[in-house]
């Protein structure tokens, strides 16, 4: 297998320029799919039986948990490549994805809130998977106060790496533990997203509004990653360029 | 379309409360995502705008 | 090898011996914090009895986790950190017997300590061996995981607040297993699986965390 690409991956100023290609079509996708995902979730989705239409939430509390969760692997996966192979762009990805991810875990966690009321008759029910996510929005907490609190750039990508590493490890532990306290302390409670065999036409606008969330995500972190290097790097003489160029573009 | 009328669509069914706080705050929670980094970046290179002028004027 | 280990064991052994307060601090802690629940919910038996084993267990939790500040402090202060990272010895191991030694001094004393408070939340004493046995497999989990996040803390200024928000969410299925034995027990259910899966976690991190452990302090002796 050819590995070329990995250590490319690892060049500041090949992210930058490969980076600055990919984000109109991840933006754009992003765009187009998170407006039809939407207007399909909630004007043409048939409502549930059961819960009304006050199901349409789904459409935008699933794909955030999703992606709350999956940010979280990667900061590990990010987490594991800069502490193995020493790159430093995997660093600017882990610090740079995690306010992203604490802020999906939060709209999961509202819109779960929100779905609540009108389905169990409470903002806030201790839920299995809801509390999951509330514990995951901490994980991200100490992730970014971690950060945040060691002032030299280089350890703290590593003790965010290991912080990561350790959670991710954890993650199922903490994820089964509370789903088995869950089913001791409130049996058989009506679950807001396990649906028995949902049709085509509900789950159709789901998947939709997954991906557009999923190129969402990309899109803000490659604009967040290339602000970064182009921070990161502004000693080096393809940055001096670039920022020149860009500040006489805007002027 | 699951819906006759427009005032249907908005009343959502009595639920209207519900579904339109949790889209409209994810809604903002997604646009503050997107502006954050674009006001950074402008910031840095207004910055960056002054430090070049700076060096240029000595 | 395992010289090594049964020296730093006695070393830290003896440290500990000689700061008898620091020891007897997070004791003192568990014993207040356990009797402000009483003063704050009222003193009615039965409420106390269903709510002991939440509380014995969240008191135990903060207790450890605050003896654990100043875990690799002094270490660092002096420098005897930075030798251990470039000593031929394994650090893994060299920080799995500084751990072990803080566990029997602290989070053993808590667990000796437990029955007495445990009594005076009207616990019954069938319950008591649950309880012991649930603290003695669950506080080195406690002490392991907590010494990850002191070693990712021990070179900050404000560690300990910071500590706190990067641990207590690893704590959480210790504290669910943990207070789920007494609570069966409680109820006269049998406990024993509770503390299979409790045993199993003790294992995973004693296995597992030293590595973790031993990368943290490598990171904070290397800023």
């Amino acid at each position: 297998m050819n590995w070329t690409w990995f250590h490319k991956l690892g060049s500041p100023k090949w992210f930058y320029e490969i980076g600055g290609r990919w984000l109109p079509w991840f933006g754009w996708a992003a765009a187009i799919l998170l407006l039809v995902g939407t207007v399909w979730g909630l004007a043409f989705a048939p409502q549930d039986y059961q819960q009304g239409n006050s199901f349409r939430i789904i459409y935008i509390h699933v794909p955030a948990a999703f992606l709350a969760q999956s940010i979280y692997v990667m900061l590990a996966a990010a987490g594991l490549v800069g502490l193995v192979w020493k790159m430093k762009l995997a660093d600017v990805a882990l610090q740079q994805a995690a306010p992203i991810g604490a802020w999906m875990s939060f709209i999961a966690l509202l819109t779960g809130a929100v779905w609540g009321k009108p389905t169990w008759g409470a903002w806030w029910v201790w839920d299995a998977r809801l509390t999951s996510m509330l514990i995951l929005l901490f994980l991200y907490f100490g992730i970014i106060a971690l950060g945040q609190a060691i002032s030299n750039r280089d350890s703290a990508a590593k003790a965010c790496a290991v912080l990561a590493i350790v959670g991710v490890v954890n993650i199922p532990i903490i994820k089964y533990s509370v789903e088995w306290w869950n089913t001791l302390h409130q049996p058989a409670t009506f679950k807001i997203t396990e649906k028995p065999a949902m049709p085509a036409e509900m789950w159709l606008p789901l998947l939709v509004m997954v991906l557009g969330f999923y190129c969402f995500f990309a899109a803000v972190l490659i604009m967040r990653m290339r602000l970064e290097v182009l921070r990161r790097e502004a000693r080096a003489s393809w940055a001096k360029a670039e920022v020149r160029a860009l500040v006489e573009k805007h002027a | 379309m699951s819906f006759s009328s427009f005032s249907d669509f908005f009343a959502m069914g009595n639920h209207g409360l519900y579904v339109w706080t949790a889209y409209g705050v994810s809604l903002a929670v997604l646009g503050l995502n997107l502006a954050l980094p674009l006001v950074a970046r402008r910031r840095y290179l207004q910055d960056e705008a002054r430090r070049l002028r700076r060096e240029e004027n000595k | 090898m395992s010289n090594v280990f049964a020296l730093l064991f006695r070393r830290e052994a003896r440290l500990l011996c000689r700061r008898p307060a620091e020891l007897a601090n997070p004791l003192v802690f568990f014993a207040i914090v356990i009797a402000l629940f009483p003063l704050a919910v009222g003193p009615e038996s039965q409420l106390l009895q269903s709510i002991s084993p939440g509380l014995v267990w969240v008191a135990a939790l903060l207790a450890v986790l605050l003896s654990l500040d100043g875990l690799f402090r002094s270490d660092f202060e002096d420098g005897s950190l930075e030798q251990w990272v470039v000593s031929p010895h394994p650090l893994a191991l060299l920080v799995l017997a500084k751990v072990l030694a803080h566990w029997v001094f602290s989070g053993l004393a808590l667990v000796l300590l437990a029955p007495l408070l445990g009594l005076m939340l009207g616990l019954p004493a069938s319950t008591l061996p649950v309880l012991l046995l649930s603290l003695l497999l669950g506080t080195p989990v406690l002490s392991l995981l907590g010494a990850v996040g002191a070693a990712l803390t021990v070179g900050l200024k404000r560690g300990g607040l910071l500590l706190a928000l990067l641990i207590l969410p690893l704590y959480i299925p210790v504290l669910i297993l943990g207070s789920g034995a007494l609570q069966a027990a409680l109820q006269g259910l049998p406990a024993a699986g509770h503390l299979l899966w409790l045993a199993s976690l003790t294992a995973l991190s004693v296995t597992l965390t030293p590595f973790a452990i031993a990368a943290g302090l490598t990171i904070s002796v290397g800023e």
